[in-house]
């Protein structure tokens, strides 16, 4: 049941326009010009600077709201971080006016901007220092779209938030800072006035978040105070009480966690605007006491605990990602911020997690339909199929959230990085598919990675037609690529090549963060930053992981069996003339291209004779990226899933062995190349698994049903049948399109009909609406399996 | 040992219990009119149309249907499912074609398939000597029997064979390690009349083999273009709708009868 309120609310944030505020952007010009700013180690700047945002910042609740914050003035006002990345007046325009997904701008914005903000900022932000540092050889390859750069507009976030903050209150993280503080070494310690400095930063970003509360809890008393509905007095009251408690102090009930809770997410978001946004992690773990202390003492029932749920499910929809300027927007046009809550899994004992308010949490995943927070089960072979059910109850409704999660992988993968059983075990996925131990770890994604489009370059020498440069090195002109062993081992060379530059460019970049933009708040939540008396940028947290997302693997791997075929194998042709066809975009030979489209082995047909040529590519890929070590502490590993970076990639990548056009998508994540598998979905699995999941930190599987998929609970035994075989070889994830291609066909005849139409893009949803025109035509590309 | 076979289907959801590989044999006895599978009913390897459309461009040309494999290449196959059978109480389902057309090639999967403990079910017309039918019955873990109607007249109209073969086939069994389902496919004009229901419904009671389930299958025209690819001619004798309006009628009717009865297969 959803209440007049919360529908109200929830009206309210659908309705909602991005807008961008520089009531951020203001407030940090306006501190960086203070006297508090200057000389100050970054640390103790970052810490105040938070202090005065929150000091001064609008405090916005809205009618009926139970659960309050917002980071802008208003739902949806979203806040811009100029210490990073600075919007020029024109790409304000551009983010004004463009079709898909605009974040509007008044006059007053654009005024702000050219007379304080970018006077200020230009030529000092993160991005400039990053871009002034580049070598001529990554900017090449960067051009080239070889590469993205995770952290050019936003700071490293990838962390989800653990067990100890729904235990704890700021004040006890101030005794906490005070005992690391007793702790240090003051004798044998060469960093100690680093690790002073951090910890003071930290002090006052706790400070900050309680000043926040108080300031709301002011707010709140004067707005009770003018209530002239009675029953609205109350509640103003009691979220006065609430918001004089949390954060400072520990949550006791469910309205305090998940007060607590938002506080927390706001900070995280303000300081900077982190990758991933952040998010609450193993909800129904976490809420699970508090909703049974509040039943067992008769504060609420099941359905009080739902509308509060429903209120905190609307806070996150109101808080769009902070807007990018430039090539990010290509890679990812989306402006979702990936908070991704799991349910399910085990605890950190090993056993059965699934719990009352697994179920709850799912209805109300259902009720909202929100597209963000999104939502993932995570199923371990300790769960009951009831939970995978429960979930394809939601996922049959063409709403694209949940998806389904292999716990077991999960755990195994953490481990095999070195985590403890207990702290993988406590992990799950964040973002779009990562795996990461929530609350000890950093687990940064610092850039996509152009498989495909190496290989185009290993067939031209290292030179990149579409700039005109030499972008990789001469591994060997066409000539010298006589045996198909050869072809691998220059693409091998290209592939080390640009790894060996793109680390090179990270390990750069994160100096740069520890070094002008360190979290002091986000590392009060991530152990052991505190104890450690380091930032979470600054390699501060338990476990430290750095990730190179790999893309394009079944565009490359159908381009590798085309090849070896037909020109090593059957020699129909020569590498010569196949190169040739590529450069001409396949134009005069349309032969040549229904041979390598409807006459070649896929990947996703469970046929070794292509999917050899996939394991060969992750083995390369992983043996040049996984154990390498970063200037933070962290090492380096391999992950397989695009966003929508596999549009941007397939626009920089010429035409390719596999049949592909030049310009037109790759494949995404551990797909197969859209419509190339047509054996079902367990021949599309079996070759998935073919890949060492365990070895990466997640890989992203997308399969398509039509509603009919769904229609009897026969049916949903076989598909619980299928995820648990898939996840018995050691899946890491798999999600369901819900849709028939003639309802986006009509989606996209009439938008106007399709409003909240969903769909699972690639690890999150979207707005079928916001997508661009290619995105939405690969989805309803994408082949629908129906089991007949 | 080869036989011809025409596809290998996998993930097939409605051939039988569990997730399930479909393994279509080539050749079929019978000539129904309304049959989904025309390019399935000649032996042998034989040509079909086929339209490859890239990027609004289509080009047509010949394919083969059907091709020459080994028993074992077969279960080879088969077996890569092996944990989507385990999840789901699956396993292999030979349909066609007609399979007992094929017994030898039959048989030996049936064989292999059991000795790698794989669930088998045989998809059949019945339309087979009695000792090619008895011998499959005992080889296979479930038989998929259709029935069309009793009517021996009116079975050699709609699948070019006159019935005996089958009814008597059907009467024959009495094996209690057998789960027998019967399929009834509904043909307006055939037996989607009460009368044609009732006498199916008396035989399925006089038989000494208990029927662990009746499948009603509601008409469709799926196929229907196969025939143009082929150069053939879709029958006259075939309706311009797809749904049958007794199907609800036909379910009920078995159900009372204490038939467990589901729509679709």
């Amino acid at each position: 049941m959803i209440t007049s309120r919360v529908e109200k609310l929830r009206q309210q944030s659908l309705q909602a326009e991005n807008r961008i505020s520089a009531e951020r952007a203001l407030l940090v010009t306006d501190f960086y010009k203070s006297k508090t700013a200057v000389g100050q180690p970054a640390p103790v700047q970052r810490g105040h600077c938070l202090l005065h945002i929150f000091q001064h910042k609008s405090i916005c609740i809205n009618p009926g709201e139970l659960i309050v914050g917002e980071r802008g003035p208003a739902p949806k006002a979203t806040p811009t971080y100029p210490e990073v990345t600075l919007h020029s007046l024109h790409d304000l325009e551009v983010l004004h006016n463009r079709p898909k997904v605009s974040f509007k701008s008044d006059e007053s914005v654009r005024q702000a901007y050219r007379d304080v903000v970018i006077p200020f900022w230009e030529g000092k932000t993160h991005r400039d220092r990053m871009m002034n540092r580049m070598t001529p050889e990554w900017k090449k390859a960067y051009a080239a779209g070889i590469f993205t750069e995770f952290q050019e507009q936003r700071a490293p976030g990838h962390t989800v938030l653990g067990n100890k903050m729904w235990n704890k209150g700021m004040l006890d993280l101030l005794n906490d800072i005070e005992e690391s503080r007793r702790c240090l070494d003051y004798h044998n310690d060469t960093s100690i006035s680093i690790k002073l400095d951090e910890l003071e930063g930290m002090e006052l970003a706790a400070q900050a978040l309680i000043k926040l509360a108080d300031r709301h809890a002011d707010e709140l008393d004067r707005l009770a105070e003018a209530s002239a509905d009675s029953q609205r007095k109350i509640e103003l009251q009691q979220m006065a009480a609430i918001c004089r408690k949390v954060p400072a102090r520990a949550p006791e009930t469910l309205h305090e966690a998940l007060q607590h809770y938002w506080f927390i997410h706001l900070g995280v978001i303000t300081e900077l605007n982190p990758w991933d946004s952040f998010n609450p992690g193993r909800l129904d773990q976490h809420l699970l006491p508090f909703y049974q202390r509040d039943l067992a003492e008769g504060r609420l029932d099941r359905e009080q605990a739902r509308e509060l749920l429903h209120c905190f499910w609307i806070k996150f929809n109101n808080h769009p990602a902070p807007p990018k300027i430039g090539v990010t927007a290509l890679e990812s046009n989306t402006y979702t911020d990936f908070a991704l809550i799991n349910l399910g899994g085990v605890k950190t004992d090993g056993s059965d997690a699934v719990n009352e308010l697994t179920y709850l949490l799912l209805e109300v995943i259902q009720e909202m339909r929100l597209l963000q927070p999104s939502s993932m089960v995570q199923i371990s072979k300790k769960n009951p199929d009831r939970l995978i059910h429960k979930t394809l109850d939601i996922t049959r409704t063409g709403f694209g959230q949940p998806s389904l999660f292999n716990t077991d992988a999960i755990v195994q993968e953490l481990m095999r990085q070195g985590k403890s059983p207990e702290d993988a075990r406590h992990g799950g996925a964040s973002g779009c598919v990562e795996s990461g131990a929530f609350g000890t770890e950093a687990y940064i994604l610092t850039g996509y990675f152009n498989l495909t489009k190496i290989f185009e370059i290993t067939l031209h020498n290292g030179f990149d037609k579409r700039t005109g440069q030499q972008a990789g090195i001469a591994s060997g002109d066409l000539s010298t690529l006589d045996t198909f062993d050869r072809l691998m081992k220059a693409f091998k060379e290209q592939v080390n090549y640009f790894v060996d530059m793109k680390i090179k460019g990270n390990n750069l970049i994160e100096g740069l963060f520890a070094t002008h933009l360190p979290a002091p708040f986000l590392s009060l939540l991530i152990d052991d930053c505190i104890a450690n008396a380091r930032d979470y940028n600054a390699g501060g947290a338990r476990y430290n992981t750095s990730y190179l997302q790999g893309v394009g693997l079944g565009s490359l791997t159908d381009s590798l069996t085309a090849i070896k075929l037909h020109v090593y194998d059957r020699k129909t042709l020569t590498l010569e003339s196949m190169v040739k066809a590529l450069d001409n975009n396949f134009a005069d030979y349309e032969e040549l291209r229904r041979m390598l489209v409807f006459k070649t082995p896929k990947w996703g047909n469970d046929d070794d004779t292509a999917d050899n040529h996939a394991v060969e590519i992750f083995n390369i890929f992983f043996n040049a990226v996984d154990g390498r070590p970063s200037p933070r502490g962290a090492t380096y590993r391999i992950n397989m899933l695009p966003t929508t970076c596999h549009i941007y990639f397939g626009q920089v990548t010429g035409a390719t062995p596999d049949g592909r056009l030049a310009g037109t998508p790759l494949s995404e994540g551990i797909s197969p190349v859209q419509g190339a598998d047509q054996h079902g979905p367990s021949a599309v699995v079996r070759s998935a698994a073919k890949i060492d999941h365990i070895k990466t930190g997640g890989t992203l599987l997308n399969q398509k049903f039509t509603p009919s998929f769904f229609d009897d609970p026969e049916s949903y035994k076989k598909l619980t049948a299928l995820i648990r075989s898939y996840f018995r070889m050691d899946g890491h994830h798999i999600q369901f399109n819900v849709v028939s291609a003639d309802t986006l066909r009509d989606a996209r005849q009439h938008p106007e009909k399709y409003r909240d139409l969903i769909v699972r893009v690639a690890g999150y949803s979207d707005y079928f609406n916001d997508l661009g025109e290619d995105l939405q035509e690969e989805i309803i590309r994408r082949t629908e399996h129906h089991g007949d | 040992m080869n036989g011809i076979v025409f596809d290998i289907r996998r993930y097939s959801v409605h051939d039988g219990p569990g997730i399930r590989s479909t393994v279509f044999l080539k050749g079929c006895p019978l000539r129904c009119f309304w049959c989904h599978n025309p390019e399935s009913q000649a032996t042998g390897i034989t040509k079909i149309r086929k339209t490859e459309t890239l990027d609004g461009k289509s080009t047509i040309a010949d394919e083969n249907v059907g091709y020459s494999i080994s028993d074992q290449a077969v279960v080879n196959t088969i077996l890569r499912d092996r944990l989507c059978y385990e999840e789901s109480n699956g396993g292999v389902t030979f349909s066609g074609g007609e399979p007992l057309l094929q017994p030898d090639f039959l048989l030996s999967m049936l064989r292999m398939c059991h000795e790698e403990g794989i669930h088998t079910a045989v998809d059949t017309s019945g339309f087979a000597s009695r000792e090619i039918f008895t011998r499959v019955a005992e080889a296979t873990n479930m038989l998929l029997l259709d029935i069309k109607t009793t009517h021996g007249n009116k079975h050699l109209e709609a699948t070019g064979q006159n019935n005996k073969v089958i009814v008597e086939n059907l009467k024959s069994l009495n094996n209690p390690n057998l789960q027998l389902i019967i399929r009834i496919p509904l043909i307006p004009g055939i037996n989607d009349t009460r009368e044609e229901l009732s006498a199916s419904l008396q035989l399925l009671q006089s038989i000494r083999q208990p029927v662990e389930r009746v499948d009603i299958l509601p008409f469709h025209r799926l196929g229907q273009h196969k025939y143009e690819a082929l150069g053939l001619l879709p029958s006259p004798k075939l309706p311009n709708h797809h749904a049958t309006p007794n199907t609800r009628e036909a379910i009920s009717l078995f159900n009372q009868a204490g038939f467990w009865v589901k729509e679709g297969g």
